[in-house]
């Protein structure tokens, strides 16, 4: 134990503050790799199953447009950028500031999940939901039968990935909630605000999720001009 | 190991959001076009530039420890060696 100003924040099985915060850093990140892993099994089907059928992915990425999807994509970035912004005002000892950020990057979440209810109800109106109502659409050409079964997989795999995304996205606001909380509490100040910052690090990992769920999602389909 | 406590300045913060939002729409507009198997490396490209991006410098990653940079790459690490071994059966399937 030094004897010199004792930072309360810091627990007495760490050497010091930056030793708790590498700590606490490593940790998370050992986390979001178990994160990455978790997704990668989805990519991986995804991947291959598009690999295999490459005409499927186009023509029903198409049917998803990109409209929604493309104002959803600005609306995380933006909440990066408010959540970068809570951190650096957190590293500053600016509490006001600090909860400013959080909860605008809160709204924009929420926003986010509000956007992404009203396509998922509009994916059930145009009867694109497998197992519960779904419709083929028409055939392709004559080489590909009627009914091409990876029509279904495709939105399996849209409402996975977009379904554990957005779970995600509800986890990072309760996490975020919590923090806001903390900060309104004093639990933080410029010597310790690891939470938020760990907090960060989670929304923006969600935030590198749909930076590739967008493309491959929306974008597959997005040169098709009918036809086949 | 200075990275407890490196400050970011907001200049870098906005640089990189007015990237993301640029690379965006070069994506979008890109997609426009059929560049046949090519359409999902470059999709990808895009992506895997906008995420390093964000990793780098919204998360620190760039002014974090050697040991914190290794921990980020694990993952992606093991995410290759999943999908190299996968498709080191599936395109060799010759009977398919």
């Amino acid at each position: 134990m030094s004897a010199h100003a004792h930072n309360p924040a810091v627990l007495h099985h760490f050497a010091d503050a930056e030793q708790q915060k590498e700590s606490a850093t490593l940790g998370m990140w050992l986390f979001l790799a178990t994160e990455v892993l978790l997704f990668a099994g989805l990519f991986l089907v995804y991947t291959l199953f598009r690999w295999k059928v490459p005409y499927v992915w186009v023509k029903e990425s198409y049917l998803l447009g990109i409209t929604l999807g493309g104002i959803n994509t600005a609306v995380l970035i933006c909440s990066s950028l408010t959540m970068a912004l809570g951190v650096h005002a957190a590293q500053e000892g600016k509490k006001k500031a600090l909860i400013g950020w959080l909860l605008a990057t809160m709204l924009l979440g929420a926003t986010f999940l509000g956007v992404k209810a009203i396509e998922y109800h509009e994916h059930w109106e145009h009867h694109k939901v497998p197992g519960l109502n779904f419709t083929y659409t028409v055939p392709y050409d004559n080489a590909h039968p009627y009914k091409v079964p990876e029509q279904q997989v495709f939105h399996f795999l849209y409402f996975c990935m977009t379904g554990i995304h957005g779970l995600h996205m509800v986890a990072g606001l309760s996490i975020l909630t919590v923090i806001a909380i903390m900060a309104y509490r004093d639990k933080f100040s410029t010597t310790y605000y690891t939470p938020v910052e760990m907090a960060g690090l989670y929304w923006h990992f969600v935030d590198i999720v749909w930076v590739f769920l967008f493309p491959l999602l929306y974008l597959t389909g997005n040169h098709y001009t009918g036809g086949h | 190991m200075s990275s407890a406590h490196h400050v970011v300045p907001l200049r870098i913060y906005f640089t990189i959001f007015f990237l993301l939002i640029v690379l965006t729409g070069f994506t979008v507009f890109i997609s426009k076009f059929d560049f046949g198997v090519m359409n999902l490396p470059v999709a990808l490209s895009i992506a895997i530039v906008k995420a390093t991006l964000i990793m780098l410098f919204f998360m620190h990653v760039k002014y974090s420890s050697r040991l914190t940079q290794l921990f980020v790459l694990s993952g992606f690490f093991f995410m290759g060696i999943l999908f190299f071994f996968t498709f080191c059966d599936y395109l060799t399937r010759a009977w398919n």
